[in-house]
């Protein structure tokens, strides 16, 4: 080996463990870090090597000499396993700077067997055919409204789930195909298959027919995403559906029982409802945890007034097909959370939206030491993006206390590229992220929940502004006064500056997402009284907020101006 | 009347969603109309609940003054009152002008004063004008299904970005409004059966067109009527181009203890919450013991046209002329909103653009954004320009998706760099 390492001209560092006194003890390390009991064992360029053998191996296939020019020791520069939001941003970005870039997703089957192309969970099963659902539902209220403003059509207008699934499926496929070829165009490598750690700087990518193929790179992004969880209870997973299967579902729900209470269970429920089917809730405890608690109760209200029933404290314990169909007919026993009271109904479809869980589990992470969390499997990481092995990274929803959000894996995926490969050393700014629940009734925040606040900065030194607004398309068209509800939070010891933005009305994201530029400007209350409003918009009530929660005055509107 | 041609257009959205309504689905503009006149009065009935219980004496009467101190009201059926006190605002606002030497036009057309009175649908429109009234009047009219024409003298929505200003136009003709630039009317007639008979001039050709419409709506600008208020009587300066009346930062005129506020004011920007923060800080400095001047800076409108426009700051010129091309750095985008996608809208015009320093940290200059719901888009990024927001923090803030206004977080592609500001996928 130091011969053929001479003939190639390269200086080696050698230390002969016959010549130190604690050449044992190490001998017990190498064992231990690289599986080898014998010498030579050679590292080249941080990389273990092997013995002789494997040396004069790697010579003749060329890998050695590969590893002896740092830049081309692996097959790719980075390798992302997972082609979602994040890893897609990232990959991109990767390229963008000139490295050598191969993404790899794959899709598992639902238990219901569905499947779906290139782009992760936002673009196939969450935001955007969400959002589009959402919008469907929408225009039924809007249908409605519309014969107020003079519009005249006399039919109860019904509505056809399955020519919107198709629309709206052969928009996703649209983006789908654009993001393959955006990888292309940036000279990205894309395998549709499933990726999962072998050994160090090594993956195995397994297609749908089976066939192994194995791919080294200096670094990786994990970037795998989540699944929606199931109960646990018979019948789940063969009867059960979920936010994987709902947006392509080749037929109509019929009467839908969600359980759950997450923003994914609102909104479904939402969009359901506003189809004009049959739509109950199950909550086993209080809706949107971990959302501020006041505004969850307004949305779940507003839900409630406009035809979603709320089944409250009731745990699903079996789920019985009483009937085959499309939809079928499905029994489910639930039991109260607080006592022994049991209730049996008859739905079509029982949509499960209870959690997400990391898809971390079962991609060799044990193999090569990455450190996750053995209850949420999520993976802890520094603030850099790094795990506790230094060339693996994560980004996006397997975040360990980072928001589910597709734009901080966008936005955390194009920023780690850039550390990586482009010397920046800009961080991902996770502070006051915005968000919008997208209910029939929809709901924007950035910052802190009242609760948390109190809790943070205590009630004393907290002033809450609030007012109920009545928006002015709503007038006209004979839609409920008071209702729609907008609140600031600010901390009285910095200058009344805005730690919490909430508001619930129509269009919410669009109006949240200026305030949460402001709010990384430093946002105060002075500064909102100072803006002018545009008039006529929701948004205009921001600028004109005067009643504290404190004062305990009424904030009920009177019906004008 | 805006939201009622918006629905119109989700009417034409809605099948491509799954929901069976028959097209082309007709509109009842009675009934619209009805509709919007009866909140309107119920706003106005607010008004003098509000005024009721705050004891704020109400009178209807015009009225003008005797002396600084001193003002006389008409009633409507003649009864004079005479009216004295310590401080005396003047907010009288503006009223539609009629066009000078257009023969018929006060006979014949009609402004924004009456197109949301008449009980009547007004048919085959012609609106004359290029100011934002004309293009949000004309606007609403196609979106109600109406056969409307403009007629421009020169450039649309003076004053306003002109760039975003003919995406504005762009949009509105390639959604059924007719356009007629470089044209000014000359005549206005009545015939037989009631249309109206226009004449104009093409200002390009030099030759006469005409065209026969059911009604006219002038919309070429609005002025106050100030000269009823007898103002000389009470010392107080008006500008002599506009009759406006002339103020310091306190909205105090020539005569000390008389104030002005809203559109009647020279030089301030003709918005209602404008006129509402001044009315409101001038009484509390008259009355509060506050000393809070009015900021007029960095006031942000929307424009209400079928495709609206939101803006806050400086126009692209404005920030040119300003700072020299060589500092202005102007970041844009055209994006696809996601309602769009599924019923195949046309989002030619749908385009965003931040004018901001050059130099670090690029402080925004200017917020323009050309899309559904530009009023909610505009609204918190104004608080943020009113706060110094730089260009940095505003790509620091993390988007909200999907929808259109984060597209304003995101926009990387600078005017400069010449690439193609195509928004493309997630």
């Amino acid at each position: 080996v130091k011969e053929l390492f001479s003939s190639l001209g390269t200086e080696c560092y050698v230390l002969e463990l016959d010549q130190v006194d604690d050449g044992a003890k190490i001998q017990e390390v190498l064992l231990e870090i690289t599986n080898q009991k014998t010498v030579p064992n050679i590292f080249v360029n941080k990389v273990h090597v092997g013995g002789c053998d494997q040396t004069f191996q790697a010579y003749q296939s060329g890998l050695l000499q590969k590893l002896l020019h740092e830049d081309s020791a692996y097959d790719y520069d980075l390798i992302v396993i997972g082609g979602g939001s994040g890893g897609l941003s990232c990959a991109k970005e990767a390229a963008i700077l000139g490295k050598k870039v191969m993404v790899l997703d794959f899709v598992v089957p639902s238990p219901q067997g569905t499947c779906w192309g290139l782009g992760g969970t936002c673009v196939n099963v969450g935001c955007i055919p969400k959002k589009l659902m959402h919008q469907a539902a929408l225009l039924g209220q809007a249908l409605h409204d519309s014969r107020k403003f003079g519009w005249e059509y006399n039919q109860q207008v019904k509505h056809n789930w399955e020519t919107m699934t198709k629309a709206i499926q052969n928009h996703i496929r649209s983006l789908n195909f654009g993001y393959g070829l955006s990888l292309r165009e940036k000279a990205v490598a894309y395998v549709n298959s499933y990726g999962e750690f072998v050994e160090h700087h090594k993956i195995k990518a397994t297609n749908k027919n089976g066939q192994e193929t194995y791919y080294t790179a200096a670094q990786f992004v994990i970037a795998t995403g989540e699944r929606p969880r199931y109960l646990g209870i018979q019948g789940d997973k063969e009867y059960c559906i979920t936010s994987d299967d709902l947006f392509s579902l080749p037929y109509c729900p019929g009467k839908t029982l969600v359980v759950g209470a997450s923003y994914v269970a609102l909104e479904c429920a939402g969009f359901l409802a506003g189809f004009g089917l049959d739509v109950t809730v199950m909550v086993r405890s209080i809706l949107l945890r971990g959302f501020d608690q006041e505004m969850a109760e307004k949305v779940g209200s507003y839900m409630e007034q406009h035809g979603v029933r709320f089944l409250w404290k009731f745990i699903p314990v079996m789920v019985q097909q009483l009937e085959k169909g499309s939809p079928g007919k499905l029994k489910v026993l639930a039991k109260s959370t607080e006592g022994t009271e049991t209730i049996e109904e008859v739905y079509n479809t029982v949509l499960l939206a209870i959690g997400r869980d990391s898809c971390t589990r079962k991609i060799g992470l044990e193999k090569i030491g990455v450190k996750i969390n053995e209850k949420s499997g999520k993976i802890p990481v520094n603030d850099v993006e790094q795990t506790n092995v230094p060339y693996v990274y994560a980004v996006g929803d397997i975040l360990e206390g980072k928001p589910e959000l597709t734009p901080v894996a966008v936005q955390s995926g194009k920023l780690l590229a850039r550390r990586l490969f482009g010397a920046s050393l800009e961080k991902c700014d996770y502070i006051n992220v915005p968000t919008t629940v997208f209910t029939p009734l929809e709901y924007g925040c950035c910052g802190l929940s009242e609760e948390k606040a109190i809790e943070i900065y205590k009630k004393e030194n907290l002033e809450i502004y609030h007012t109920l607004f009545w928006p002015l398309e709503w007038t006209v068209a004979g839609r409920e006064n008071n209702t729609c509800y907008a609140k600031i939070i600010c901390n009285k010891f910095d200058h009344d500056r805005v730690i919490g933005f909430h508001i619930l009305g129509p269009n919410a994201g669009e109006v949240t997402q200026g305030f949460a530029a402001a709010m990384k400007c430093g946002l105060t209350k002075q500064l909102l009284d100072d803006t002018i409003g545009i008039h006529p918009t929701c948004g205009e009530v921001f600028t004109t907020l005067e009643i504290t929660k404190s004062s305990g005055l009424d904030i009920t509107q009177k019906g004008c101006g | 009347m805006h939201q009622a041609a918006l629905l119109g257009g989700l009417i034409r959205d809605a099948p491509h969603y799954g929901w069976e309504v028959a097209q082309p689905v007709p509109h009842d503009w009675r009934k619209m109309a009805e509709a919007v006149q009866n909140h309107v009065k119920s706003l106005n009935w607010g008004h003098r609940v509000q005024l009721h219980d705050r004891k704020v004496k109400y009178f209807n009467v015009k009225a003008g003054f005797v002396d600084e101190h001193t003002v006389r009201g008409v009633a409507k059926g003649g009864k004079e009152i005479l009216l004295s006190a310590d401080h005396i605002v003047i907010a009288t606002g503006g009223r539609p002008r009629y066009p000078a030497h257009v023969e018929g036009a006060l006979e014949y057309g009609i402004t924004s004063d009456d197109i949301f009175w008449l009980k009547e649908s007004p048919g085959k429109t012609l609106v004359v004008g290029a100011s934002y009234v004309a293009l949000e009047c004309a606007g609403f009219l196609t979106g109600l299904g109406l056969d409307t024409t403009v007629m421009m003298r020169s450039i649309p929505l003076r004053g306003f970005d002109q760039q975003m200003s003919s995406l504005v136009t762009e949009h509105m003709a390639s959604h059924g409004t007719r356009f007629l630039r470089g044209c000014t009317p000359s005549q206005v007639r009545r015939l037989p059966d009631g249309q109206l008979q226009v004449t104009w001039e093409d200002c390009t050709t030099g030759k006469e067109g005409t065209g026969t419409f059911s009604t006219v709506l002038w919309a070429v600008g609005r002025v106050p009527d100030t000269r009823s208020l007898n103002l000389e009587k009470a010392g107080v300066d008006t500008s002599p181009n506009t009759q406006k009346i002339l103020v310091d930062s306190r909205e105090a005129t020539s005569v000390p203890h008389i104030y002005a506020i809203g559109d009647v004011v020279e030089g301030r920007p003709e918005l209602t919450p404008t006129a509402v923060m001044a009315g409101r800080l001038l009484a509390q400095r008259l009355f509060g013991g506050s000393s809070a001047l009015m900021d007029y800076d960095k006031v942000p409108t929307t424009v209400f046209t079928p495709l609206e426009y939101g803006c806050v700051g400086l126009s692209e010129e404005e920030a040119v002329a300003r700072h020299g091309q060589e500092r202005v750095e102007v970041y844009h985008a055209h994006y696809k909103p996601l309602e769009f996608t599924v019923p195949g809208r046309d989002a030619s015009q749908c385009y965003v653009k931040m004018v901001c320093l050059r130099e670090p940290p690029q402080l925004v200059l200017g917020l323009h954004f050309l899309g559904p719901n530009a009023g909610e888009v505009t609204q918190g990024f104004a608080v943020g320009i009113k706060c110094g927001v730089s260009y940095v923090q505003v790509m620091q803030t993390v988007g909200i998706h999907p929808t259109c206004s984060e597209e304003v977080v995101k926009l990387r592609i600078s005017k400069r760099s010449g690439l193609d500001p195509t928004v493309t996928g997630c």
